[in-house]
């Protein structure tokens, strides 16, 4: 069958954001209708995703969907509102959808601690909009708004609790994305002012053409610093380890595994490969912020004594190993830092469900006061085994392939030091992992465990489903599969300013 | 250059933010720095004696174009000025929310979460 | 809360309906000239807001039920979406304009905009309930309460 992609590309926006709105319309008493629909919703969105994904490599390039087949040529300039899909926003779909419906299946009983569900999965189909068109619009002014429509879900999402700890996170959250909001508009409208063109592809060829000049550098730093507290880069980190604990487990799911990564990394490796066009020293600086976050990440990671917190600096630690592979700038690199993100989007949303898990059962997100846990809750233990191995790089699971492939980049580009700093820090990972493991899981059961069940079926199944995913990542390397999946998404990036503009332009004469 | 007058404001909006101990101060700083953004944004757009965008039958592209103000910045801040609603909107809720529950505004006197 | 003073309450009589219709005008002509859906919205949401500042929220919520402000909340953005999705269905694209084939620019025609006017009562809808939630939520939670439960009678409004 052949699928028509141009018809069906809208509706990755428009399935989220019609059940934003339906659902808070069920109100308190069809929790139940609710839970079912939001996991028909992200179910329907994986599909969606999947045969983007599959129909975009049938059908060949690239393709470019005009807002109502509205646009006007004027002064040489096209304006209209545009989605792009390439190999890196298919990817990207891919992911968020997936690890989307897993949330979604785990909260439908997660959530019975808390009230007002149907707000909770509107919020939730709303960040998923927000994320869906930010890796699928192609022009800087649309990548604000929806990266707001993400952001502003997940504010409200992080203080969902309405517990002290929870509105104070929130808090300094909201504060610190708000004035990076400021900057990102203030660098786009900068943008705008010099080159007159928003959309990403013109800007690009206006930029090449006239050259990188002191306005459009401004425009970078503060691109660059905007997107960096979004995507939680050392120096603008602060408000992760506050945000992402504190938010339900699904929530810091979704946070940690695709939202930095959709509004903070894919937005910062777009605009620096295809708008600006990587330079060395470009990739240098992105390469130093990862290695710090990496480092900074990973020793402060290995100091916590709260599961969920030590799972977000740990996120802070991976998100650097992919800015600092893609910083590379080399077509291994590039695929290795993207192989990198699509796992760490897996595992780390798999730990933080299983310390959901935890929490549901014992009330509790302090690693001293488990242990034994694997003994009465075997799924659980099971599955953040799994994770924790894959994050941590033990041999068969994906998280080792993309960490070698990291270090092994690093080598060839004859980056020394940075591949020495990934191994270091790869050894921080597991002792930190191992330490969660043998606290939380294994040793003695203590007393007030005994009471301890497994969790409810809906939230094995999603935690089983990811940890299956975690093995079966590690086949993206395959030689078949690379090919479909990972290297057009890193030819996207590769191809940089001058591929992305052929891409879009080159349709933008054909009908549609 | 009286764009630098925006950068300025910004500037005071960012250090309203950044100095200010009372979240509602801090809430104000950052309403600041967005009126800098948007009044930028309208001057990126505007042109001396331009008219209104508006198309009226008999204009061409040609003659709007050379005529009118730029309306994209327009249509830009409108959809900044509707996030920032929303966004201050959420701000207030939850400094509201931090009241009842810590009794005070002042963030040096918030701070539970560490480490 | 019983409101403000009878001279307020008077003009606030006089002038509301006023206001309300100005907003449905900034709406209705919002294809043509300056306004539109969010403007328009604006305006008509004001409309509500001065009810409730001169009469009390009890009154306010008397002229619009707080269930019935969120679901045309809701309703307003599922409208925006409908049209966008009607388009994808009849017209093969998203947001296509389908109306424009049959009216396009013809003065005085309702539809001279296509679906543009629709849309800008869709956001209209969905501003002006938005901002009076907003407004009238924030202006009566109470600061001191152990209860979230909405109580506007003990928060005075000046």
């Amino acid at each position: 069958m052949k699928i028509d992609i141009q018809t069906i590309l809208p509706l990755a926006i428009a399935i989220p954001l019609g059940m934003g709105f339906i659902l808070p319309l069920l109100g308190k008493k069809l929790t139940r209708l609710a839970d079912v629909a939001a996991n028909l919703a992200t179910a329907s969105l994986v599909c969606l995703s999947i045969i983007l994904l599959v129909g975009r490599l049938q059908g060949g390039g690239a393709e470019v969907y005009w807002m109502g087949g509205w646009r006007i040529t004027a002064g040489g300039t096209v304006f209209g509102i545009n989605l792009v899909l390439d190999g890196l926003s298919a990817l990207m779909l891919v992911l968020v959808s997936v690890v989307s419906f897993a949330s979604t299946l785990f909260s439908s009983r997660y959530m019975d601690q808390y009230t007002g569900r149907s707000k909770y999965y509107g919020l939730f189909m709303l960040m998923i909009a927000g994320m869906n068109g930010c890796v699928l619009t192609g022009d800087m002014f649309n990548l604000f708004v929806f990266l707001e429509i993400a952001a502003v879900s997940s504010y409200a999402l992080v203080a969902f609790g309405c517990e002290s700890d929870e509105l104070e996170a929130s808090f300094k959250y909201l504060i610190l994305g708000c004035v990076a909001s400021s900057f990102i508009l203030l660098s786009i409208a900068l943008l705008y002012a010099q080159f007159g063109a928003l959309n990403m592809a013109q800007l690009g060829e206006r930029m090449a053409e006239l050259g990188v000049n002191k306005g459009s550098l401004l425009a970078l730093m503060m691109l660059l610093a905007g997107l960096g507290v979004k995507a939680a880069l050392v120096p603008f980190h602060a408000w992760l380890p506050d945000a992402h604990p504190s938010a339900p487990a699904p929530i810091s799911a979704m946070l940690s595994g695709v939202l930095i990564k959709a509004i903070g990394v894919y937005a910062i490796i777009r605009v620096v490969f295809n708008v600006y066009g990587w330079t060395p020293e470009l990739g240098m600086a992105l390469m130093v912020l990862g290695t710090l976050s990496m480092i900074v990440g990973g020793v402060l990671a290995m100091r916590q004594g709260d599961f969920k917190r030590l799972l977000a600096y740990s996120s802070i630690s991976q998100i650097g190993y992919v800015v600092l592979a893609i910083g590379l700038g080399t077509p291994l690199g590039i695929l290795a830092g993207l192989f990198h993100l699509a796992n760490h989007a897996i595992f780390k949303s798999l730990l933080f469900l299983t310390s959901g898990a935890v929490q549901y059962r014992t009330g509790t997100r302090q690693l001293d006061e488990m242990g034994g846990l694997a003994q009465k809750m075997p799924i659980t233990g099971r599955t953040c085994l799994v994770g924790s191995m894959s994050i941590a790089g033990i041999p068969p699971f994906n998280g080792f392939f993309s960490k070698l492939l990291i270090i092994i980049a690093c080598v060839a580009a004859g980056r020394w030091g940075f591949a020495l700093c990934a191994v270091i820090i790869s050894i921080v990972t597991l002792a930190y992992f191992l330490k969660v493991q043998k606290n939380a899981f294994y040793g003695k059961l203590k007393d007030k465990w005994a009471q301890v069940r497994e969790v409810p079926l809906t939230m094995q199944c999603s935690m089983v489903l990811l940890a299956v995913l975690c093995v079966a990542m590690g086949l993206l390397l395959v030689p078949g599969l690379r090919e479909a999946v990972l290297e057009p998404a890193r030819d996207a990036l590769y191809q940089g300013v001058k591929g992305y503009q052929e891409v879009v332009m080159t349709l933008l004469g054909s009908g549609g | 250059m009286i764009y630098v007058l925006c950068l300025i404001l910004f500037l005071v909006g960012l250090y309203g933010v950044l100095s200010q101990k009372n979240l509602i101060k801090l809430i104000i700083g950052l309403g600041i720095m967005e009126y800098a953004v948007n009044m930028f944004l309208i001057m990126v757009g505007y042109r001396k004696d331009g008219k209104a965008p508006i198309m009226e039958s008999g204009t061409g592209l040609d003659k709007f174009l050379s005529g009118a103000v730029d309306p994209l910045p327009q249509a830009m801040v409108l959809t900044a000025i509707v996030i920032n609603l929303a966004v201050l909107a959420l701000a207030i809720a939850i400094a509201m929310r931090l009241y009842q529950k810590y009794g005070t505004y002042d963030i040096t006197e918030i701070r539970r979460l560490r480490g | 809360m019983t409101g403000m003073t009878v001279i307020v309450k008077t003009v606030t009589r006089w002038t509301a309906a006023l206001i309300f219709l100005y907003g449905a005008y900034v709406v209705a002509y919002g294809h043509l000239g300056p306004g539109g859906g969010f403007a328009g919205g604006v305006i008509l949401a004001c409309a509500y807001i001065l009810i409730t500042l001169a009469y009390g929220g009890e009154h306010a919520l008397r002229v619009l039920p707080r269930a019935v402000a969120s679901r045309l909340d809701s309703f307003g953005a599922l409208a925006f979406l409908a049209l966008a999705l009607v388009g994808m269905v009849g017209g093969g694209l998203f947001f296509t304009n389908w109306l424009q084939q049959k009216w396009a620019g013809k003065a005085f025609h309702v539809f001279n905009g296509g679906i543009i006017p629709l849309a800008n009562v869709a956001i209209a809808i969905k501003v002006c309930m938005s901002l009076f939630l907003v407004f009238f939520i924030l202006s009566s939670v109470r600061m001191f309460g152990k209860d979230e439960q909405i109580d506007f009678r003990s928060k005075e409004v000046d």
